[in-house]
């Protein structure tokens, strides 16, 4: 029922601006993936050449291990979830969501049943005769997935359904759609620029940057492992403090920056002499000295709730993000003071600079 | 009206509206009740008008209804003006769906360009073009004989003629209004149903005609109107085996000298027009008010 998807080195040149170049990656049936990256790095157009509206002009899509080259979005196994969703105004809800079963032929009775059996997995039974227009936002999104899950994909594309939501129903929705997906067993590939969105949902995630492949990974790899620069500083907030390596060994690596050495792990090829940097989570730097101690001047606190962000700037006038939990916040230093900060070298990851 | 009133203040508000009301009464409302007047009333020597003979009475249309020529020629007129709007119609709908939805904005403005620029050019030049272009020893028939499609030339003066002069000099009538409709179309519709699996002729068919309606049935009442009253194209293209009733008309009023029949004439025309223009309307659930945007 489920199909796995590989792109084979695809890429996409509109006249002289070359959107996707040389992006390979092999989704698994069932799987939930994400193609994370800001506006105009090519994800769009990456789901629209799966969806088969545009064909590449390199390298090869295969669905379920066949290769979808010639074939026209109404010939794939794949529906879209279209972010201003595309819901057919003019036609009550159960026939917005019969309309790829009237496409294929079947009888209105069976279509009407179809449609309310979809109905119920989203949990909107007696919305059938209902016309879009008298639907709230979550709901005309749940009618979309109903309309897009009626033809039976194998593959289900989503191009940012969540974004025209406001936050409370986005989170509801993400919990909904990952809760969907498990439920039906339909490979999922979904398009986000939110990470946070992209981490919490999904099994996979693939990093876009400027028609480039950045990397593929769970959520949790590309958040402690970054492999570009760009990954480090797009998914989650980060510490950036720059300088050169001057020791590496056993997987770490020691960088010389303006504010002293410091220690952490070495991620890909760094040797020696190279211009790095070294990047570190807010939550791993802690007020007080340890093994990699950092000076600052504390600018401002925002509490949040769970913890405080301590904004403040490093001697060489970088910009330092702080999370200090707030069960810990007695031993956070005042703003307008300096103050050390420390991280332990495993919470630190080094990356050569681009 | 009260926006009217509260964008140019009280005294211009008045004037505008004042000078649409004389508009109204003395361009449209005068001239018809005028109409009506004639139409009722017997054709008398001027002496006798106003005299014991000039009483109103239903003659003129009564004449119209026994006169099996005129009848035919009337029903005619009204069937061939359908058709007129519904061939105008299968023209348009794709040229109006390419540039809405396909055409890139420079194709757009090209295309856009040539179907403006031949209504640069007044009615009567362009519907002789296409008399010269239709005439037995015309341009058409040297053509069609010179690629050897056809031995001897045809005589496409009448019915088709007429038909192919009234679809031309209507068609941005029709194009307009589609090209409103669909161009509002998000293109992601098109797409979701092509997504779906669904054929195009469907796509067409449960999206983008339902969605053009109102500027299909617009394109269809402006269409059949003109041609109903139109008077160029049979005069220039026609035979005699294809008179419009316009023409009838036109002979009570300058050639018969009887007003009063041309006028029975005309309103008859005028009622069934709006008649079938508000049949329509209704079948296809639309409002006047969407017609008129």
């Amino acid at each position: 029922m489920s199909h796995s998807v590989e792109l084979d080195g695809i890429g996409m040149r509109f006249g002289r601006t070359q959107a996707v170049s040389g992006v390979s990656f092999t989704v698994q049936p069932g799987e939930f993936f994400s193609i994370l990256g800001p506006s105009g790095c090519g994800k769009t157009t990456i789901l629209r050449m799966i969806a088969g509206f545009i064909q590449p002009t390199e390298g090869r899509v295969l669905i379920g291990d066949r290769d979808m080259a010639g074939l026209g979005p109404n010939q794939r196994p794949t529906a879209m979830i279209f972010q201003s969703l595309a819901l057919f105004p003019l036609m009550p809800v159960w026939e917005n969501i019969a309309f790829g079963l009237e496409a294929r032929g079947m009888g209105r009775a069976e279509r009407r049943k179809r449609a309310d059996d979809l109905l119920h997995l989203i949990a909107l039974e007696g919305y059938g005769d209902r016309m879009p227009g008298e639907l709230s936002g979550g709901q005309r999104q749940r009618v979309a997935i109903a309309r897009a899950l009626a033809v039976e994909p194998g593959v289900l594309l989503l191009d940012e359904p969540l974004s025209a939501l406001d936050l409370k129903l986005r989170q509801h929705m993400r919990a909904e759609l990952r809760s969907l997906q498990k439920r039906t067993g339909v490979t999922f590939i979904y398009i986000t620029h939110d990470q946070s969105e992209a981490l919490a949902m999904s099994d996979r995630v693939a990093v876009m940057s400027a028609g480039v492949l950045q990397q593929t990974a769970t959520p949790r790899q590309l958040y402690d492992n970054p492999a570009t620069p760009f990954v480090a500083r797009f998914v989650g907030e980060t510490n950036a403090i720059a300088g050169r390596v001057s020791a590496v060994g056993d997987g770490m690596a020691r960088v010389d920056t303006a504010l002293g050495p410091l220690h952490g792990r070495a991620q890909g090829a760094v040797a020696i002499g190279q211009a790095a940097t070294l990047y570190v989570r807010p939550e791993a730097l802690m007020p007080g000295v340890g093994a990699n101690t950092l000076r600052a001047r504390v600018g401002r606190m925002d509490f949040e709730g769970a913890f405080a962000l301590i904004h403040g700037q490093f001697a060489d006038g970088a910009a330092l993000t702080a999370a200090v939990p707030s069960t810990r916040l007695a031993d956070a230093p005042a703003p307008g003071t300096d103050a050390s900060f420390s991280f332990a070298p495993e919470h630190a990851v080094v990356l050569a600079d681009a | 009206m009260r926006d009217l009133y509260a964008r140019f203040g009280g005294g211009l508000a008045t004037i505008f509206l004042s000078l649409v009301l004389v508009w109204l009464a003395a361009m449209v409302l005068a001239p018809n009740l005028m109409m009506i007047d004639y139409a009722l009333r017997p054709n008398l020597p001027p002496a006798q008008i106003g005299g014991p003979q000039d009483l109103w009475s239903a003659d003129n249309f009564l004449y119209l209804a026994n006169e099996g020529v005129h009848r035919a020629i009337f029903f005619k007129t009204v069937w061939a003006s359908a058709l007129v709007a519904a061939v105008t119609l299968v023209v348009c709908y794709p040229i109006a769906f390419w540039m809405a939805q396909r055409a890139t904005p420079g194709q757009l403005s090209i295309a856009l360009m040539l179907v403006i620029i031949p209504f640069f050019i007044n009615e009567v030049l362009r519907t002789l073009a296409w008399f010269i272009l239709l005439a037995y020893r015309g341009p058409l028939n040297a053509v069609l004989q010179g690629i050897g499609l056809i031995d001897a030339p045809i005589r496409w003066q009448g019915d088709g003629g007429v038909l192919a002069g009234m679809v031309y000099a209507y068609i941005l009538f029709m194009l307009l209004p589609i090209y409103n409709a669909i161009e509002s179309l998000d293109k992601s519709q098109i797409e979701a149903a092509r997504d779906l699996g669904s054929p195009t002729w469907r796509t067409h068919w449960r999206i983008v005609i339902p969605h053009a309606k109102a500027g299909i049935a617009t394109g269809c009442v402006f269409t059949f109107m003109l041609a109903a009253g139109s008077y160029v194209a049979p005069a220039l293209l026609g035979s005699p085996g294809s008179r419009w009733f316009t023409e009838i008309i036109y002979n009570w009023f300058f050639e018969g000298g009887d007003w009063n029949r041309g006028a029975a004439y005309a309103l008859t025309l005028l009622v069934l027009c709006l008649a079938v223009v508000l049949v329509t309307l209704r079948v296809f659930r639309v409002n006047l008010t969407d017609v008129a945007k």
